[in-house]
Parts: structure tokens; sequence; C-alpha cells
């Protein structure tokens, strides 16, 4: 089934000639038309264009063109600006919004002839950690209809883990492609920041959003990364760094027997405390594997990690309620009916183009930004971010990433958290740290609990994508638990 | 009635002479068709970053260096959050806790002679905001964003100043040195200059300040001064007659001549800075500094000095001649040819050049409504006329004339001298022959003039002039009319 070949497989087939971009174009969007309604995991299906985008694609393999990408369908998260093609944001606010340019992860993609099959759902304007903010309603998770498949970028995991596309790209700002990519079985990588240009990414929080990849293994990630990354210079907060050949990095031969010889894994102390008992063993089952194939582990602590959810939950608001000041009702977007006057229209275009969650996130940021109470929140959360960086900087110098779970819990239940916002953002707990501190950070399969999946998490420092894709690629050759899918979507 | 003392600080508004704005790549030219110049950047749309434009930078240090201010090796960008519809993103990006440059001075002549020293604070780069457009339109209002994004430098002055008068010379002297830079076109009707005025007055001898008003958006020199006069005179007529003067903005209105009330320091925003995400800390390290430094041109007051000390000017004439850098430029154009023309014996002539440049030259372009580099004689013709002076061609009065014609010809003063006859008479014994002859004509003035009615020399004077068409040498005149009425001959 060419929805569950890995991307080199499907370069291979495309280049030998024996399926074609656009075959494989229509076979994922019927596979969308007749599964996504029930998952609810797109926003806008680009049918027609992808068709041409794939046609096109075609002619450039006959042409003799090849590359990793040429031809392969993907979803991007709909908080991608996308030339000619509405950019929602998972918001009321951005219904009727049409972006009239494409992100350069976008750009990209489409230059590495990338065919976009659609837009995916997502939690409004990213903020959720289990996609039911959207204005689009809910997603399912394949796993469960009953369950959320974790947010903001529910929709891109959600839609990969149902085989409806072969890779999906998502953003994560506190954990909003790895808990998705943990909760619905699928990998899922957050770059460094400043890894991945954030030009034309609807901007939530600016100093924690970074954009990474949906995909069915390390390797298909490593493919995929390569051609996002890199420095832009529309975005002063990307990184001049040379973007290495992962691909490559993976394909190296290994030292008889032990792929991972000479890797120092950290096992974070506070990852561990108070960690539910089957999650753990899930862990260490994965830790053994690791240690199976030459890495040896050492515990290391963060003494200030416990404080990056309210650290994350001060500067995240923040930054939000400045950068969605743009949504005014005066130039793009939603606007109210026949405003009275100036303020009325501020009031109602805002008051009825947002939702619950993005509300009480803009009031959150406007509070600690405010007079009298900027330094008591904001200051002092920068300076628990310092700290928190200061943890992982010291912890690196003795190891050469760190691993934990990805989330506390599986999917739980839809509905389940939706009144306890608190609840809600504890979801995030072991997710947030590599936000805060800037860091790469991966998600693989691990392991079921309770017929659900749950992810391994790997931190490194800061540009070690490439030690964190090598250690996932390795422990997904060892183990099966990346290749299992939800009952349905075979 | 109290002895009241002003006090006023000034916020002056520099637009920055890029070709492109801030953080956009879009066009800063005026008066294009309304958001012709606004990129995605600029109208805020969904996603779209900041990118900051380098050279904004270089003229902020520019102007730094030209105050012997510290520039920050590390300074900041920050977000002033509120809601306007001519601000799309709900933020102007600014500086707050760290402006790329701080604690410079600037050295401003008053009228009297007294120079006096003006502390600035501090300077910091921000974007301006684009404009709200209401003529012609009913039950809306149109929003121009072309202006939005454009780079802008505010100076910030300590409260160091303590008359309109000397809000003003300091306005003028950040006016002057903004345009030495090149880093301003200093266009005060296309707003490209424009101050805040921060004003308070108290009583003389007490130390601590009165409670501020600032008035808003001034845009020229005698709104400045009017709109000081205007609230000094309010907040003294309110103190004096029982009430407190209120932390407020206000608005200068120059058709009334007054300033009103804007908002309350109660209405005031909160505009909830903190550093902008999107934009790295502004580094600039020595090798930058000494970068733009060498690209410093010499400065007004350098440039003042230089003309007093080497030219021996007076404070006054070389304050004058440095006050715009094409001015100096003209003068010193003169200058150099008169040097060709003459040698050594040129540098005696600063002085003659200088009234020039000052006097006649400086009256024809004012009442033309011209720039110098409009000047309709250029310094090689106008050198040409001194010569003729120098060399007693022609005198003072003669060289008016002629100036005249050179400003609504094309031709040189020589040649305008032989064309019309104008080369002055230096023959002592034509001269005396003129004489001769005007004596012979007027006995009875000469009678009185020996018999004690000295002002009759004048009228002996007029006469010979008179007689050779205002040509006789009038030195030359003089010495042979005192011989000649005095009777030696």
């Amino acid at each position: 089934m060419l929805h569950t070949l890995t991307l080199a497989e499907l370069a291979a087939r495309l280049a030998a000639g024996e399926t074609t971009s656009v075959a494989l174009t229509r076979h994922f969007l019927a596979r969308i038309e007749r599964l996504n309604p029930a998952l609810n995991a797109l926003i806008t299906v680009t049918a027609d264009a992808a068709q041409n985008a794939a046609a096109e694609a075609d002619l450039r393999l006959a042409a003799g063109e090849r590359g990793p990408l040429l031809g392969i369908p993907l979803i991007h998260k709909d908080i991608f600006c996308t030339d000619g093609v509405r950019t929602s944001c998972g918001s009321r606010m951005l219904d009727n919004f049409v972006a009239p340019y494409d992100a350069t992860v976008v750009a990209r993609l489409k230059a590495a002839g990338a065919v976009m099959l659609g837009k995916a759902n997502m939690d409004e304007f990213a903020m959720g950690s289990s996609n039911e903010t959207s204005y689009y309603g809910a997603v399912k998770n394949p796993w469960d209809p009953t369950k959320v498949p974790g947010g903001s970028s529910g929709g891109s995991a959600a839609a990969l883990a149902a085989g409806l596309a072969p890779y999906a790209t998502g953003t994560d700002t506190g954990g909003s492609i790895r808990q998705p990519a943990a909760l619905t079985g699928v990998t899922g990588i957050k770059p460094t920041y400043g890894r991945v240009s954030r030009y034309g990414i609807v901007a939530f929080a600016s100093s924690l959003d970074q954009a990474g990849v949906f995909a069915r293994s390390a390797a298909d990630a490593a493919a995929v990364l390569k051609a996002m990354a890199g420095f832009d210079p529309l975005d002063s907060t990307s990184v001049d760094v040379p973007v290495p050949d992962y691909t490559a990095l993976l394909a190296a031969p290994d030292a008889a027997g032990a792929p991972l010889a000479g890797l120092k894994i950290g096992l974070l102390r506070e990852f561990f405390d108070g960690l539910e008992p089957r999650n753990a063993a899930l862990i260490h089952a994965a830790l053994e594997v690791l240690t199976g194939l030459g890495a040896t582990t050492q515990e290391v602590s963060l003494p200030n990690l416990p404080l990056s959810v309210p650290t994350y939950y001060v500067v995240a608001p923040a930054e939000c309620s400045s950068n969605l000041s743009r949504f005014d009702g005066v130039r793009f977007g939603y606007r109210c009916a026949e405003p009275k006057d100036l303020v009325d229209l501020y009031k109602r275009s805002r008051g009825e183009g947002f939702g619950a969650e993005v509300k009480r996130r803009i009031m959150t940021g406007t509070y600690v930004l405010s007079a009298g109470y900027f330094d008591a929140y904001y200051l002092k959360a920068q300076k628990v971010r310092r700290l928190i960086t200061d943890d992982f900087r010291a912890a690196f110098a003795a190891v050469d990433l760190v691993i934990g779970p990805t989330t506390p819990t599986p999917a739980f239940g839809l509905g389940a958290k939706v009144e306890d916002p608190v609840t809600m953002y504890l979801n995030d707990i072991y997710t947030i740290g590599a936000n805060l501190a800037g860091l790469p950070a991966m998600s693989v399969p691990c392991g079921f609990v309770d017929g659900l999946p749950m992810g391994l998490q790997l931190i490194g420092p800061h540009f070690s994508e490439g030690k964190l894709l090598h250690a996932a690629d390795r422990f997904q050759r060892a183990t099966r638990w990346h290749l299992e899918t939800a009952r349905g979507y075979e | 009635m109290a002895d009241w003392e002003v006090v006023i600080g000034l916020e002056i508004h520099a637009q920055l002479a890029t070709r492109s704005k801030i953080f956009s790549s879009a066009a800063t030219a005026y008066g294009a068709p309304p958001n012709s110049q606004a990129s995605l950047v600029d109208l805020a749309y969904p996603g779209v970053l900041p990118v900051l434009n380098a050279e904004a930078v270089r003229m902020a240090v520019k102007f730094g260096l030209a105050i012997g201010a510290t520039v920050a090796p590390h300074s900041v960008f920050a977000r002033k959050n509120y809601f306007y519809p001519d601000l799309p993103k709900g933020y102007q990006i600014s500086q707050y806790e760290l402006p790329i440059v701080s604690r410079g001075t600037l050295r401003v002549l008053l009228d009297d002679g007294v120079s006096k020293t003006i502390g600035i604070t501090r300077a910091h780069l921000e974007e301006d905001a684009g404009k709200s457009l209401h003529e012609g339109l009913t039950n809306a209002s149109g929003i121009d964003l072309n202006r939005a994004g454009t780079p802008l430098l505010e100076i910030v002055s300590e409260p160091d100043m303590r008359s309109a008068k000397e809000a003003v010379a300091y306005m003028k002297k950040v006016h002057t040195l903004v345009r030495y830079l090149e880093i301003c076109d200093g266009n005060m009707q296309e707003g490209s200059f424009r101050c805040d005025a921060n004003v308070s007055v108290r009583p003389r001898g007490q130390e601590k300040f009165g409670t501020r008003a600032e008035i808003k958006n001034l845009n020229s020199f005698r709104f400045v001064e009017k709109a000081i006069h205007y609230e000094v005179a309010r907040q003294i007529d309110l103190i004096e007659s029982g009430g407190k003067v209120a932390q407020e903005t206000r608005l200068y209105d120059s058709d009334k001549d007054e300033t009103r009330s804007m908002r309350s320091k109660e209405e005031a925003n909160d505009y909830r800075y903190f550093p902008d995400p999107d934009l790295l800390p502004v580094a600039i390290d020595a090798a930058f500094i000494a970068d733009v430094r060498a690209t410093l041109p010499e400065l007004p007051d350098e440039k003042a000095a230089r003309f007093e000390r080497e030219l021996g000017l007076s404070a006054y004439d070389s304050g004058v001649l440095s006050a715009s850098r094409e001015l100096g430029a003209y003068f010193e154009a003169v200058l150099a040819e008169l040097r060709s023309a003459l040698g050594e014996a040129a540098s005696a002539q600063a002085k003659l050049a200088a009234n020039w440049v000052m006097g006649e030259l400086s009256s024809a372009l004012n009442r033309d409504n011209l720039d110098i580099s409009a000047a309709r004689v250029s310094p090689a013709r106008l050198s040409g006329l001194l010569v003729r002076i120098v060399d007693a061609t022609i005198s003072g009065k003669i060289a008016k004339d002629v100036f005249e014609a050179l400003w609504t010809s094309a031709k040189s003063a020589d040649e305008i001298i032989d064309a019309q006859g104008l080369r002055q008479i230096t023959d002592s014994g034509a001269i005396e022959a003129v004489i001769d002859a005007v004596i012979a004509a007027n006995p009875k003035q000469l009678a009185d003039y020996r018999s004690g009615k000295d002002k009759l020399f004048g009228f002996f004077v007029g006469q010979v002039q008179k007689a050779t068409g205002g040509k006789a040498n009038p030195a030359r005149v003089n010495e042979l009319l005192k011989t000649k009425l005095g009777g030696a001959a």
C-alpha cells in the first residue's frame, strides 16, 4: 500500500517509473475523501491544485530530475501561509483569509517538488493541547475516535497516523509537534529554535515557535527537515548554521553490533519523578533497547525544569497578546457586522473572531505585561527561562542527549479536560522545557498503554538534530513501534 | 506675581533618509498614492517578520558620534503595544530600555552670543505609523500605510531649555546637524522633522520640576515657539489663579494659536513594552563604530571654529556660515576661487567673502525663495566680482549693481563691468579735473564750507560722483576733495 511506504521507497518508485506523482496524489486524495470526514484532520483540501502540482512534478521526473521529496504529497498545518489558499490558523478570525504569499517552509518544500494535498486542522492559533479549540471542530484520534489526537498540530498528526499523507508539517511552541506525535504513534521532530524559518508562520509565541515535521520514521523526518531547514534572510531569528545532510548521516555505517557506541544518554530525574508506572515501564524498555545498541546512560538533573509550565504560561501568552493585536478587523480577517465606531469594530471583531482559549491567553498575556505586574511575571519568567536553559547546558556537558516520556498519559478523552485549562496545560509538562531553552527534541513511538500509543522523547543540545535523528533511527531499526497502524487505517 | 522659570525638553523625531523602510524593503519616498508603498510587512499580514535595515543603524550611530554620545554595544528593540488603525501590527517597534544612543550633548549659540550646552538623554530607532485620512470620506476613514515603517530617530533632550527661544535654537541646531550628517532631509512640511515639547514652569529657585504637559507633533520652528509661549502663559495663569497643571498630552492648534488637552495621564495607554522577540539585539562593535566615524563630515561646530581660527571671522559670522553644510561649502568655494585669482592676498579677503555670502547672496536667495544649491550666482562668478572690488576696479556700491546683473544673467562680472562702463575712475588727474569743475560751479557752497559748514563735504562728494556716474574711487575722491576744499590748491 502506497500510504505505508517510506519516503525513500516512494522516491525510488517514482524514479523507476513504477508510479507517478499524479497517481500517488490521487491515492492520498481518495483516502482523504474516504477517511477524513470521520477524523476532521483537514480544514482545506486542495485537490485541484495538488493534481496540477503533481503533473508538474511528473514533468520534472520525466526530465530526469530526482529528489527525496519530488512528486511526493504532504499536508501543511494550517498555520503556514500558502499563496492563494485559505490559511485559517484554526480560527474564525482567519476563516476568510487567503494568504497572498508562501511561508518559507512552504516555498522550500514546493521548490523540492512536494505536492500539497491540503491544510491540517489545528488548535486555534496553535493554542491548545487537544485540538479541541479549533473553530473547525475537534480532530479524532485514529487509534480511538473518542480520544483527542493532541495539539496543537493535531490535524497533521492524525492525518499522518491515518495514512492521509506520507508526511506533514507542524509547529511546536510548547510541544505542539511532539505531544500529538506521541498520542497518535508517529515520529515528530521540533528542531532547534532558529533552525527553520518562521517567516510565513502565523505567530503564536515568537520566541518559542518552531516549525517541524511529522513522519512515519526518523529516516523520513531526516529527508524532510533537510529540505525545510536553513537560514532565511526574512527571519532575523533564523540561524546561519549549515544544514547537514541528515539522510547521509543516517546512512553512515555503524560500528559492528553497536550502532550507538559512545552515545551518552541522560535520564532526566525530574521526568521520572511520579511518572505513571506503565509509562515508566515503556521508557525503561526503550532505554534497554538503546543501551543494547551501545549507548550508556546516567541520571541527570534539571532542578529548575519543574518550573517550566508556569514559566511558559507567562512568556507564551505575553508574546501572543501582542502578536494577535494585528487581528483588528481593519485590513484582513474577520470583521464584525456594522461596527458603530472604531472601538466597537475592535471589540466585536475580536470578541466574535477569537475563541475562548485564545481570549484567555490574550488576557493572561496582557496582564503579565501590564505596568506593575511586568517585573513580577514577565521578567521573573524570563529569569527562570534562563535558569532552565542553564540547567540543560550543564546537563549537556555530561551527556549527548537526554530522554524521557513525551507525555504523562496516553491520549485522553475528547472533552475530558476542556473545562480545566490548568490540567490541560500540565499535559505539556515534559515538552515545554525544550521550547524554553530553544533545543531540538523528538518524539518516537515506544509502545502502548491501554491500546494507545506513547512516545519516547529525546532532547539534544542546540543544532544536534543529526544526533537525535540518528539515535531515533537506530532505535526504530531495532523496534517496530513506529510501524504499528491504527485499525481501519492500514 | 512670582518669578517663574520655564523648563523645556524636546523629543525630536527625525525621519532617517534611508531608501527603504526600517523593517521592510518597501520604499520610503514621500507623496506616492495611498498604500502603494506598503509591503506585506508594513500591512502586518499574518506570518510576516521584520528585518532590520542596517542603513538605519548606521545613521543612528552617525548621529550618536556627532553628539559625543555613547553608542550602545547592545541595544534592544521593544514593542510598544496599543490599538490604532494607522498602527497595523497593534504595536510599534521602538527601543525602550536599551536605546542605541545615549548621553550626548549639543552646543547651542543663543541670540545674545552666549553658548549653552543642551544634554541629549538618548536617541533611539523606531518605526513611524501610517496616516488616517478623513477628507472626501463620509461615515468612514481611510488609512494610508505608506509611511508605516519609515525609520525614525527619536532624539530626547534633557529638560535643559529655559525659554521658547532656547528650545527653537536647540531644535534648529539638531536640524542643522541631521542634514550635515545626511541622515535626514529635514523637510518639516512633509513631516520629516518634527517634535513634541515637554513644558513646565516652577518658581525661580525651586529645584523640583513643575508638572509638565507634552505638546505633540510640532512641525515648524515657529509653531514650537508659539506653542511654548502659549503653554507657559497658560500654566502660569493656571497656577496663579490657584489651579494645578495636569500631566497630560496636548495638541497645538496653529489656527487658534492655543494648546488643547488631548488625553490625561489617567487616560494614557499602558504600552506594555517588552523586547521584540522577532528581532535580535543590535550588536555594534568597535570596528563598526570606527567605520561610521570615518564617514563623519566636518561638523558645524568644528567648521565654525575653523572659520574663526583660520580665517579670522567673528563667532557670529562663523556660526552663520556653518549653519548649513551647503552654505559652508559655497562660502569655501568662493574662497578657493579667490585664492586662485589672488594667491596669498586672498587670505585677507575672507571677511569680504563672508559679508557677500551672508549679505547680498543670502538676501537674493531669500527674496527668490531659493535654496543655496539653486543660487543663480556660482561661487566662481561671485569671486570674479569680489576680485574687482579688491583691485578697486569697482566700488562696493557699484558692486551691488553688478551682483544684481550677475543674478539675472549668465555673464561674468568683468563682462558686466565692461559692457556697462562701470570701471571705477582711480586716476587722480581725472578725478581732480572733475573736482575742479564742481568747485568752480559751486562758489557759494565752497565759501560756506570754508567758513565752517563741514557738512557740505558730502554735497561735494555727491556732486563729484554724480558727474562721474558713481564711478570715481570714493577713497580717492575724499582724499582729493579734502585737499582742494581746504584751499591748498
